[in-house]
């Protein structure tokens, strides 16, 4: 990481949106656009954890490129002239976010982080008013089996933050997804009961990275859980310090 | 193994056929084994056995001969006589005309257009050797062209070789083979790979799954050459577990050229050396896609990942790899042994040489077939595959399977190209084309490709997950007449997003049939919806 770091230091100069911005070679757009306060949204996406290119709504249109690309691991290049904004990429970015919310239970009066929840405040902010493709009101299983945590699958919108966290910061690798397309569910170990595990060391970062409800702490009640994160940064910083 | 020993084989083998005057071919692909051609081949060799003609005619299991739907077939040689729908009973009658006239019964015209119109680069051999010895492809030129790349040719002399060819990757995207090699050739990396991607999952597609198991030692062929080209050790062949023949037949070609010293250390005597092992597939779609590929290969779940970085530069366990179909390979060592100003004189302008496709549903020559490109869909239609049965009407063909599309009567007389294909909406896929007659309904078309995709999304990305989902829904509302104009102006922009938001091409591709579909054949959707809307 660090040799890289050293050879990959160059920096570049790009637009986005229309504002002239510079960044190092190996940082995406995404890093870049927030250094400059221009947002993008995301939800798969956390600092300190490898990408996974999976929500979309971090996607952006690049001059020359016939694709709109996701800017979580898009690297910037010289001369780059990118979109955040367009008429076409909102669009798009509201209906991903009106297929999460179709996709699930996802009933906000009852949850328990209402108010505190990544989801939430992203489908405001992106202007989510209401659903218009139908709810497939999926039957999912609930996993309270854990002392401490419980899984409400019904929240849950597949970002596998917590599979990433638990296998890439913890060294656990207590949570996979197992089953595919719309079938595909978070499952710990070999889809055996969270209280089960045998890996699962309950250190609660995979709730605390979860961005929704599907992952909490035993003994909230509704809207009384908010997700802790400064650990990651943290985490990945000091990490970083050791192995120079 | 040196060029000698090769020639040597070569000859073995020639005198040895030369014993005999009649040679009788079984086809054992998986369509003829199916209908029990291991039965008829049993039955022909103890009936020569019986009647004392042991010594006068040999009896060989070879490849897929291509009229899949008028197996089992057997072949006499070399008279040239192709007899179809054989039983172990006819056996006799067989062997009873070897030196007297051909059985008429049997008989299938090999004047047919279905013959005629072929051209055989990839299919050569298929139907004319045995798939399991090596000595058999030996004698048919094999092996060749890698002896030659080796002795006499650098890699970048391959490279341009190939590059001059017009070779393009006959997986479905058609991106240029020579440009993939020589960026593969340029990255840097300890290691190199080169992976065949034989994971053919369209319904209604069986181009490699014949090639495999009618000819795998061309396919290795071109494995080994390519590896040379671009500083590759060592080669994986992803093979879907689903083929079984084809994985036992490419089990044995390896087992063979290993011995031979064809695969391994120090190949014909160079300071090259490669070897190829077998992963198979479990059964994923989305594995066909070059990233998902590569992450089962490597023992991860079968998802794909954003691009770039592309394989070529960031493939399997970080190193440049080569990733490529069985038919682009199959096309390699053709290419070497007659030169790229050959394969290039076949075809049009922007696609060269041949294409096999595997030709399905309502049709009457089912099969296999290899056709130059730039052929009209109506010669294929009409021509090689006899025009549609029980007098009904063509309506359109379905090409690229689940990411294609559809193409209508009024494009019969259109040149089959890369291009042309993406201009109507359609693309050309790995191969499969489906003959749709006017008994069915091109909404349920659109609705069975759809449940396709749908079943087969691997959940990473959210418009692939969902959209296909939602999309499916709305498809079978609407099949089932319940569906509403908002309901499809819903299914309208639910094709544009899925299409362009998918993370890769099984997403990407997914809304295609529909946006077909609907581009022709609008009016079948709305009949639908009106009904509803009249009760």
């Amino acid at each position: 990481m660090k040799d890289r770091q050293q050879v990959l230091s160059r920096t570049k100069t790009l637009k986005i949106d229309g504002h002239d911005v510079s960044g190092r070679e190996d940082e995406t757009i995404l890093d870049v656009a927030r250094e400059n306060g221009i947002f993008i949204p995301t939800l798969c996406q956390l600092d300190g954890l490898s990408a996974h290119g999976g929500c979309r709504l971090c996607l952006v249109e690049v001059k020359g490129s016939s694709k709109l690309l996701p800017a979580c691991v898009t690297h910037v290049a010289e001369g780059m002239e990118v979109v955040t904004n367009s008429e076409r990429l909102i669009e798009y970015r509201r209906m991903i976010m009106e297929l999460i919310f179709s996709e699930g239970n996802h009933v906000c009066a009852v949850c328990v982080v209402n108010g505190h929840c990544e989801l939430q405040s992203l489908a405001q902010r992106i202007g989510m008013t209401h659903v218009t493709v139908p709810y497939l009101y999926p039957r999912r299983v609930v996993d309270a089996s854990h002392e401490r945590y419980a899984l409400d699958r019904n929240r849950c919108i597949l970002c596998t933050r917590c599979v990433r966290v638990c296998d890439e910061i913890e060294g656990a690798h207590t949570w996979d997804v197992s089953g595919r397309g719309i079938e595909a569910r978070i499952v710990t170990d070999l889809n055996q009961p969270w209280g089960q595990s045998e890996t699962c060391t309950s250190c609660g970062k995979c709730v605390n990275v979860c961005p929704t409800g599907a992952l909490f702490e035993k003994g909230k009640a509704v809207a009384e859980m908010s997700k802790k994160r400064a650990f990651l940064p943290y985490l990945t910083l000091m990490r970083e310090k050791r192995s120079k | 193994m040196i060029g000698d020993e090769l020639i040597k084989i070569a000859q073995a083998e020639q005198a040895e056929k030369a014993q005999y005057p009649h040679h009788i071919h079984v086809c054992t692909g998986t369509p003829c084994l199916a209908s029990r051609s291991d039965m008829v081949k049993q039955a022909l060799e103890q009936e020569l056995e019986q009647s004392g003609k042991a010594r006068l005619c040999r009896v060989k299991g070879v490849g897929c001969k291509g009229l899949c739907a008028a197996g089992p077939l057997v072949s006499v040689e070399p008279d040239g006589i192709l007899y179809q729908g054989v039983t172990p009973d006819d056996a006799s009658v067989i062997v009873a005309s070897l030196d007297s006239t051909p059985v008429k019964r049997l008989q299938c015209s090999l004047e047919m257009p279905f013959f005629k119109r072929q051209v055989k680069i990839v299919l050569e051999n298929s139907g004319a050797i045995d798939p399991e010895s090596i000595e058999d492809y030996i004698a048919a030129d094999g092996y060749q062209a890698l002896f030659h790349v080796l002795t006499m040719m650098t890699p970048a002399e391959v490279i341009s070789q190939i590059t001059k060819s017009g070779l393009r990757g006959r997986g479905g995207a058609g991106y240029p083979t020579g440009l993939k090699w020589s960026t593969v050739a340029k990255s840097h990396g300890e290691r190199k790979f080169v992976i065949c991607n034989a994971d053919e999952g369209d319904p209604g597609a069986f181009m490699d799954r014949s090639v495999l198991e009618s000819d795998p030692h061309r396919v290795i062929e071109g494995m080994a050459i390519a590896a040379y080209a671009i500083g590759a050790s060592q080669g994986y062949l992803y093979v879907r577990a689903e083929y079984p023949l084809a994985v036992d037949r490419l089990k044995t070609a390896i087992r063979q050229a290993k011995k031979l010293g064809l695969l391994g250390e120090n190949i014909c005597g160079t300071p090259f050396s490669f070897n190829v092992d077998i992963r198979l597939g479990a059964g994923a779609f989305v594995c066909g896609e070059e990233t998902a590929l590569i992450a089962s290969i490597e023992g991860k779940i079968g998802q794909p990942r954003p691009r770039p970085p592309y394989p070529a530069e960031h493939g399997l366990w970080g190193f440049p790899t080569l990733v490529n179909n069985v038919e682009t390979f199959a096309n390699v060592a053709p290419i070497i042994r007659k030169g790229a100003e050959w394969f290039s004189s076949i075809g049009n302008e922007k696609s060269k040489g041949t294409k096999v496709f595997s030709l399905a549903g309502r049709v009457v020559n089912n099969g296999l077939i290899e056709v130059p490109m730039g052929i009209t869909l109506r010669e294929i239609v009409f021509e090689i595959g006899a025009g549609i049965p029980d007098g009904r009407q063509f309506k359109a063909v379905q090409t690229g399977g689940p990411s294609g599309g559809c193409v209508p009567a009024q494009y019969l007389d259109m040149p089959v190209d890369y291009e042309s294909l993406l201009e109507i909406g359609t693309y050309m896929g790995s191969g499969g084309m489906i003959v749709v007659d006017d008994t069915s309904s091109m909404v349920d078309v659109a609705r069975y490709f759809m449940e396709f995709s749908m079943t087969e999304s691997c959940g990473k990305c959210v418009p692939c997950r969902v959209g296909t989902a939602q999309m499916y829904n709305l498809l079978d509302s609407i099949a089932a007449g319940t569906a509403t104009l908002e309901d499809l102006a819903l299914l309208e922009r639910l094709c544009d997003v899925v299409k362009h938001a998918s993370l890769c091409g099984l997403g990407q591709g997914a809304p295609n049939p529909v946006i077909s579909t609907l581009r022709y054949f609008r009016d079948e959707y709305l009949a639908r919806i009106r009904q509803q809307e009249v009760v």
